[in-house]
């Protein structure tokens, strides 16, 4: 069978094997989910085997358990405890060396080639939180070579959901479980075989060599039944939360979460669309070579926001604040998108458990 | 151009060598630290007792005896930039519990002789009794940020030693967090960087060795900590080790005083 992008087709399980050395033999480094050290997380896999088959995962505010499910699929949990982030936008990149030239510096060439990934089982929401990244790092007059180096070519076999985690809410956002474009691949795990449709033409050249035979239209049912059950989420955002939100810069609440948050910042860590960086610089003793660094930051150190003569956001209510008026409303005018896609990590991994959309629905109220 | 050499000096005062041993530990750094600084005053390291003035002294240890009190004056007038290291060094370290007890009490239980004892009520932080240019916390420190500290004060620039959560680094090298995902009790979002998250990555919650973060809010951890099921005798214990003198960890170890 030729696939076309958007005709759906099955493929055994077993086939992901395939998958994974043809991607491998195209130069891609595979990215999928594996069962580490606590919890689910992204890693290098280079075979069905190293997928977390039979783990689940169990979420709540400030809480997170793996747990063993009563059968063995593969992509059987909500989303790993971090997201594709880390891969794309490192907690550390080198931005330049120099060395010292006379009375000025030189600066030296970058060797370093930039790694070739293909993501197994990115979820809906992460695609979308990448999407959100690529409106950051590209503005349109300047873009960030370091993340497009990695992101320009980055492969997607998008895996959708069957189920949604504890603390998921992007059905509210648009943002998921169910993706229509920006994946090579996307997948819907049926039992011991996938559901597999191409969406653009290099994942359809792939999805080629894995003996797709048609979807029957039970199949195609199973898939729409699958997504409609990760749509049912015990979490949604208020309608209408950004205009909402720009208008409550003033309110008593503020000081009330400022009483819980411990400005920790695990929650803009988690985020996949939290891109806000610092700059350092490192230098030898004798002064002869420097380099450049960025390296992630987060809105709730007081740093962030110091300019000559102090910081900005002294207090813990203002830094909350900052959060989440900039996810949920000013981001929308500054990048044209919302900056929450409702992945929910930051509720999970959130030590006290503050739930963005119960702040947010405190807030409207 | 050449630099003259500045010259340092490595003062010990109440505390354990350990902050000190990490200058020793830095190696292949530390011949680079010698081309660019004299080691003027180290006994740790050499047997040459130099006297000041010092450029830049690094400051180990708390004030407990009443010749420490003194001796931290003499160290401050001869020196340019002081640096204290360590949690002894800058809240006053593990001995500071006997700032919670009746020391007379303790030396006439230990001592067969207690008038021999010269000793102060309480071991204080060096920045109690003079100025202090720079504090590096941890207990012990971070080699790399007291590599960082002093090429920043050769350099004349601000050494980046971030006062932010334990739990950005943790969260920076992946590190699942230990109180999320198996209830641990963690000091990591009250404590500040700099270890690189050692504990929490060896699978056990952070004891708050680099003191509190720049605005820690204890009460919310201590909250969560009960719902995880500490009893507040063992939140009270965790807010009195190293730092417990440093006074977000006091206040809150106080604020549970009576359900102790
Ligand atoms: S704000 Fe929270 S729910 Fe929204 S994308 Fe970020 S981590 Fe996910
Ligand atoms: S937020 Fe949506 S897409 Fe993301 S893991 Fe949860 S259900 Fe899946
Ligand atoms: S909301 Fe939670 S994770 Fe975020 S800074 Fe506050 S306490 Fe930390």
């Amino acid at each position: 069978m030729s696939a076309m992008p958007g005709e759906k087709a099955v493929i055994d399980r077993e086939r992901l094997n395939d998958l994974i050395s043809i991607l491998n033999r195209q130069g891609y480094t595979v990215i999928g989910p594996t069962m580490g050290e606590g919890a689910i997380l992204y890693d290098v896999v280079t075979g069905i085997g190293d997928l977390p088959a039979g783990w689940g995962d169990e979420e709540e505010g400030g809480r997170y358990r793996p747990v063993r499910r009563s059968d063995q699929a593969l992509f059987g949990y909500s989303k790993p405890a971090q997201g594709l982030k880390g891969h794309l936008h490192p907690a550390r990149q080198r931005l330049f060396a120099a060395e010292r030239a006379g009375n000025g510096f030189r600066v030296l060439k970058d060797e370093g080639k930039a790694p070739r990934y293909a993501f197994l089982g990115a979820r809906a929401c992460e695609l979308a939180a990448m999407r959100v990244q690529d409106k950051v790092f590209d503005n349109g007059a300047y873009r960030d070579p370091h993340y497009f180096a990695k992101r320009d070519d980055a492969f997607i076999a998008l895996v959708t959901c069957a189920q949604a985690g504890g603390t998921c809410f992007c059905a509210s956002m648009n943002s998921g479980p169910d993706a229509t474009e920006g994946f090579d691949l996307k997948l819907a795990e049926l039992g011991s075989t996938f559901l597999i449709e191409a969406g653009s033409e290099r994942g359809a050249a792939i999805l080629a060599q894995l003996s797709p035979r048609p979807a029957t239209d039970a199949d195609r049912q199973a898939g729409v039944a699958q997504i409609a059950k990760a749509r049912q989420q015990s979490r949604s955002m208020v309608e209408g939360v950004g205009p909402m939100m720009a208008a409550r810069l003033e309110h008593p609440h503020w000081d009330e979460v400022a009483k819980r948050c411990m400005t920790c910042g695990n929650c803009t860590m988690v985020c996949p669309t939290c891109f806000c960086t610092t700059v350092e610089d490192v230098t030898d003793l004798a002064g002869n070579n420097a380099e450049r660094w960025r390296k992630w930051d987060s809105c709730f150190s007081v740093d962030y926001s110091y300019i000559h003569g102090g910081a900005v956001r002294s207090q813990g209510a203002a830094r909350y604040r900052q959060w989440i008026t900039h996810k949920l409303s000013h981001w929308v005018s500054q990048f044209g998108v919302s900056g929450c896609v409702g992945c929910g990590r930051c509720i999970t991994w959130c030590p006290v458990g503050i739930d963005i959309t119960a702040e947010a629905k405190a807030l409207g109220g | 151009m050449a630099r003259t050499r500045p010259r340092l000096g490595v003062f010990k005062f109440s505390s354990c060598d350990g902050c000190q041993l990490s200058l020793l530990d830095c190696e292949l750094e530390l011949l680079a630290v010698t081309e660019a600084v004299e080691i003027a005053y180290f006994l740790e390291a050499t047997r040459k007792d130099m006297k000041g003035p010092f450029d830049i002294t690094l400051v180990e240890g708390s004030v407990t005896t009443p010749h420490e009190a003194e001796l931290i004056h003499k160290v401050r007038k001869s020196t340019g930039t002081l640096i204290t290291i360590g949690a002894c060094a800058t809240s006053g370290g593990i001995q500071a519990l006997k700032n919670f007890k009746d020391v007379k009490d303790f030396i006439d239980k230990v001592y067969a002789h207690p008038e021999y004892i010269e000793t102060l009520a309480t071991a204080t932080p060096i920045a109690d009794h003079v100025t202090v240019d720079f504090e590096l916390r941890g207990c012990p420190i971070n080699k790399h940020q007291l590599l960082e500290v002093i090429n920043a004060t050769l350099n004349g620039r601000k050494p980046v030693v971030p006062k932010h959560s334990e739990c950005i680094e943790c969260k920076s090298r992946g590190t699942v967090c230990v109180m999320v995902a198996k209830g641990e009790a963690c000091l990591g979002p009250v404590t500040q960087a700099g270890c690189g998250g050692l504990c929490p990555a060896s699978h056990r919650g952070c004891f708050g060795c680099f003191g509190p973060m720049e605005t820690p809010n204890t009460a919310a951890l201590s909250e969560r900590l009960k719902a995880l099921g500490s009893a507040p005798r063992d939140i009270h214990r965790l807010f009195q080790t190293f730092n417990a003198n440093a006074p977000a960890f006091r206040q809150q170890a106080e604020s549970l005083e009576d359900r102790v």
